[in-house]
């Protein structure tokens, strides 16, 4: 992308500042207009009464209406009972397999797809993993959560595959279906549990069914993406020689479209997976329910031993999946093959009749001592007490009172007119009047429901964990795209601050900041930083060389070419970090409720505690609304333009 | 257009065949993780707090070494643990504080859960101060004289006023409403979870500092910090009866046991053994204890407990 832009460096901002004024002056003008005709009916700062709906009672009654009609309703008993059925059996029969294959059985299979797929050192990374979620003591949660993946990866890639299918064919679905997965990308998942849980209750049904939603609309996007994506004239070849469009499909399109679906599978599988954590707050069980009950004691060792056999899989899962994308395997191997087999059966049943099929409780680290020591430790040192800097605790107050405090405040002073001008000018400079209608109308959706205030308290600490993860991720971003040795570094860090479940270091961050929303950020901002680091390095990373070599004949120093070419010439990579810098931090300011963050999330927790409609689901909408002016009001133009074509 | 017909059709009736055509039942769906290779499994509900898991940690550990069950726990809230007891997802609620609501609608309306009988454990609500202050400050253990101490309880997070820490959402709580109608300057800050709670509240001990939360006994915290209890007005039936105009202290509440209908009637030894399950408040507490401050597995301090108690647990078992 940044090469695109390349030969036009000098002119596109002057269009762009020429454009830019033309739509404030507009604005303006609309503004002229309308705020005082506003300002007269309605004054005040916060979001006018008379102007918001009560949803509460029509849900209340919605949500007791399914409770007594959940066991009677032929809506109940002849589908969402079939398809919570179906889940049930299919994930119990997954779980039933692997149970019988026993431990030395699923790792032999595992080891065996792997050096198939993705080659030997993989193979046997994958067993040292499988291995190492024995020695936790996970074998049997680890073998509950992959059962869970396994029903959920497979039902959003089908799910994935059909919407994408249909959208790659037809020109007119993929219009329609672009806005839908646009918006089923931002939302952060824990808005949604409420609802799935109302309907099929808590359990295992519940969370496969939310993990779909979830993951399924990555198949769907790069599916559509690598139908449309195909060569023409590999496809005018085909059509030559007299196919039917659907032998065009099968023998042409699909093969071609090979690298995109094999991403589209790696991406529904990590998205799976950091569901199955989430998940574990509506009883989804396994490795995530460890975790859960882990931070219920304040245990962050217990926690950490259940943490990591989900960081592994997710690596593990995200290797072979990306070697699998990058290679094609052929077909005169199949001996090989079959003595794989044979070899992963024979060890499987070697191990059942040494009755070893359980892994063996004798055989299992306990981590959690230590690493509960080390978290003490770190604790009791750093909390307060530290000489001149202050303890951590000392600077989350500061943190609170000098910047979450006055953002917030600021905000809710702000008359609400203000407000939804201000979404509007962001957006309509950054996108087109779409994006900017969009976005004032999801803000506008957020005063209807009746929750501005503390919509705005949660948009003030999305706003002061962004800012934070941007000078943070763009400095270690550059850091990282200089030099060849700290990315190398980098990389394991990144890859486990990623997967690893946000619940496992909420409870250190509420040890070292205290209960409030300083601790919420700080964990938004250590979830949403590895991906604004590894998109800022990538993105200064592809800067065309030739622009580098010529600032640098040019004698200009090291900082003169950050500065005046690295940065500029990246800046979609940069406007894409922010984006999604800010839908990240939004999904765990969110979880930051558990932690005292307040405000939204607090609301999401409660409504699900309760099991309270009304709060919960007008909580989840205001997240909704908030990813979704969030990113459109950060959506890079670029991105915008294609979607027209 | 004809390929998505096709594949629309296969799949519904793929989701036919895969189901039987035959009505499901919404009441009838255990974990899809019980009862696997043939052992006979109990799924109990595990809430947040280390009491319900000392409870939990007892009753697994019997089922697994004395009954030769297999116990599957679920972490779940009080509220939709008893969503989950109606549907059979788990079997036992061991822990309940009080639902009247759910009462109503689940045992007496729907029949699909039976009361299990007491715990044994009365539980109660209240506001706390650590013993340290109130040695200071006697007088800090009336609500009349809180305001006096707002300003040493203030918090970032408080504003301007004295902070009334609470816990999480899942919690019965008067508070907001306590707050507003006794008229104090105090700001109810929401942990969001019990575990955020008590790391917040060993930090405050560890330096001595003031503080006032939301708290209940039993409590194994109270061993490691003491706390007071602040006296509020009186508590007398059905002075909590609006929730917008509480203005009196919490009850004190025998807790109760909760088994899905079916387990009860057709669950054998682990559901006579569930309903026999009843110890006491320093059973529990030494149990939690174990648990949450030295760090031990649910099922190694379930199994020190159950080493020393063999004279409590022998009964649930025998009758």
């Amino acid at each position: 992308m940044a090469t695109i832009t390349a030969p036009t460096p000098r002119t596109l901002p002057a269009i762009l500042r020429n454009r830019a004024v033309a739509k404030l002056t507009l604005l303006a003008l609309a503004a002229a207009i309308l705020v005082p005709l506003a300002n007269a009916r309605w004054a005040g700062g916060a979001w006018p009464d008379a102007l918001t709906v009560d949803v509460s009672d029509p849900l209340t009654k919605t949500s007791d209406w399914i409770i007594d009609n959940r066991d009677s309703h032929p809506l109940f008993l002849y589908f969402f009972g079939h398809v919570s059925n179906a889940v049930v059996v299919s994930v119990r029969a997954v779980y039933l397999l692997l149970l019988a294959a026993g431990w030395a059985g699923v790792t032999a299979f595992g080891a065996l797809i792997a050096w198939r797929v993705a080659g030997v050192r993989l193979a046997l990374g994958t067993a040292a993993a499988f291995l190492t979620c024995g020695l936790l003591g996970m074998w049997i949660p680890t073998m509950q959560t992959l059962a869970l993946m396994v029903v959920a990866v497979l039902a959003s890639v089908v799910v994935g595959a059909l919407l994408g299918l249909a959208a790659g064919l037809s020109p007119r679905t993929d219009r329609a279906l672009r806005p839908v997965l646009d918006t089923m990308q931002v939302l952060p998942a824990f808005a949604y549990l409420l609802p799935v849980v109302l309907v099929f209750g808590i359990g295992v049904p519940a969370a496969v069914l939310a993990t779909v939603v979830y993951a399924a609309p990555p198949m769907a996007r790069l599916t559509a993406l690598g139908l449309r994506g195909a060569d023409k004239e590999v496809l005018e070849a085909v059509e030559s020689l007299g196919t039917t469009a659907r032998q065009r499909l099968l023998t042409a399109r699909i093969p071609l479209a090979r690298k995109e679906l094999l991403l589209g599978l790696n991406q529904t599988i990590m998205m799976a997976l950091s569901m199955a954590v989430i998940a574990s707050v509506i009883g989804g069980g396994g490795l995530g329910d460890r975790v859960y009950q882990a931070l219920a004691s304040v245990d962050v060792g217990a926690a950490l031993a259940a943490g990591i056999p989900i960081v592994l899989i997710a690596v593990v899962l995200d290797r072979v999946t990306g070697a699998a994308g990058e290679q094609r395997s052929g077909d005169g191997r199949k001996t090989l093959w079959a003595y794989g087999a044979v070899a992963a059966l024979v060890i499987a049943l070697a191990a059942r009749f040494a009755g070893r099929a359980d892994w063996p409780d004798a055989w299992t680290v306990a981590i959690a001592e230590p690493v509960n020591r080390a978290v003490d430790w770190m604790t009791a040192h750093l909390y307060s007490g530290v000489p001149v800097i202050g303890g951590t605790a000392d600077w989350a107050a500061h943190f609170t009172t000098w910047v979450l405090d006055p953002v917030r405040d600021g905000l809710q002073w702000l008359p609400w007119w203000s407000v939804l001008l201000i979404v509007a000018a962001l957006a309509w400079l950054i996108g087109t009047w779409r994006t900017a209608l969009t976005a004032v109308l999801a803000m506008a959706a957020i005063g209807v429901l009746g929750v501005w205030d503390s919509s705005l308290d949660t948009l003030s600490q999305v706003l002061a964990a962004v800012a934070v993860t941007l000078v943070l991720g763009f400095a270690t971003g550059i850091a990282a795209a200089r030099s060849d040795r700290v990315e190398r570094l980098l990389r394991p860090v990144l890859d486990v601050f990623q997967t690893m479940p946000q619940f496992v270091y909420l409870i250190p961050v509420v040890a070292l900041f205290g209960v409030g929303r300083a601790p919420a950020v700080a964990a938004a901002v250590v979830y949403a930083l590895p991906a604004v680091v590894r998109i800022t390095a990538q993105g200064l990373r592809q800067v065309d060389p030739a622009a580098l070599e010529s600032s640098n004949s040019l004698g200009a120093t090291t900082w003169q070419q950050l500065r005046q070419v690295q940065l500029p010439l990246a800046r979609p990579a940069l406007l894409l970090a922010l984006n999604q810098g800010v839908v990240l931090v939004l999904a765990v300011v969110i979880i930051g409720g558990l932690v005292g963050g307040g405000a939204l999330g607090y609301d999401v927790v409660f409504g699900l505690a309760q099991g309270d409609l009304a709060t919960g689901l007008v909580a989840g909408a205001a997240i909704v609304c908030l990813g979704l002016m969030l990113d459109r009001v950060t959506q890079p133009t670029e991105r915008r333009a294609k979607k027209g074509a | 257009m004809r390929l998505r017909t096709t594949s629309a059709v296969a799949g519904v009736s793929a989701l036919l065949l895969l189901t039987g055509c035959g009505a499901a039942d919404m009441t009838k769906q255990a974990s899809p993780f019980a009862n696997a290779q043939g052992a006979k499994t109990v799924t109990l509900s595990v809430q947040s707090w280390v009491g319900a898991q000392a409870n939990v940690a007892v009753a697994q550990y019997l089922l697994e070494h004395e009954l030769g069950y297999r116990v599957d726990t679920v972490q779940i809230d009080e509220v939709p643990a008893w969503d989950a007891l109606s549907q059979g997802r788990v079997d036992a609620l061991l822990e309940d504080w009080g639902h009247p609501e759910e009462e109503q609608r689940y045992v007496a309306d729907k029949k699909t859960i039976v009361n299990g009988g007491g715990l044994g454990v009365t539980g109660h609500i209240g506001w706390y101060v650590p013993t340290y202050f109130a040695k200071q400050h006697p007088d800090v253990t009336d609500w009349e004289n809180l305001d006096k101490y707002a300003s040493q309880l203030r918090t970032a997070e408080s504003g301007g006023k004295g902070q009334l820490m609470d816990g999480s959402p899942s919690y019965v709580t008067n508070d907001k409403a306590l707050v507003k109608n006794l008229k104090l300057n105090y700001q109810v800050v929401f942990a969001g979870s019990e575990a955020a709670q008590i790391t917040q509240i060993k930090q405050f001990a560890k330096e001595k500092k003031p503080f006032l939360t939301y708290w209940y006994a039993p409590q194994w915290l109270f061993k490691k910090v003491p706390m007071t209890e602040v006296k509020l007005p009186a508590y007398k039936e059905g002075c909590d009866a609006d929730p917008e105009k509480v203005a009196c202290a919490y009850p004190h509440t025998p807790l109760q046991k909760y088994l899905n209908a079916d387990f009860a009637k057709n669950g054998g030894k682990a559901a006579r053994f569930l309903k026999n399950f009843k110890w006491t408040t320093e059973d529990q507490n030494e149990v939690s204890l174990m648990i949450a401050d030295q760090k031990l597995s649910p099922e190694e301090a379930a199994k020190k407990w159950v080493d020393s108690h063999e004279s409590t647990w022998r009964g649930w078992l025998s009758r």
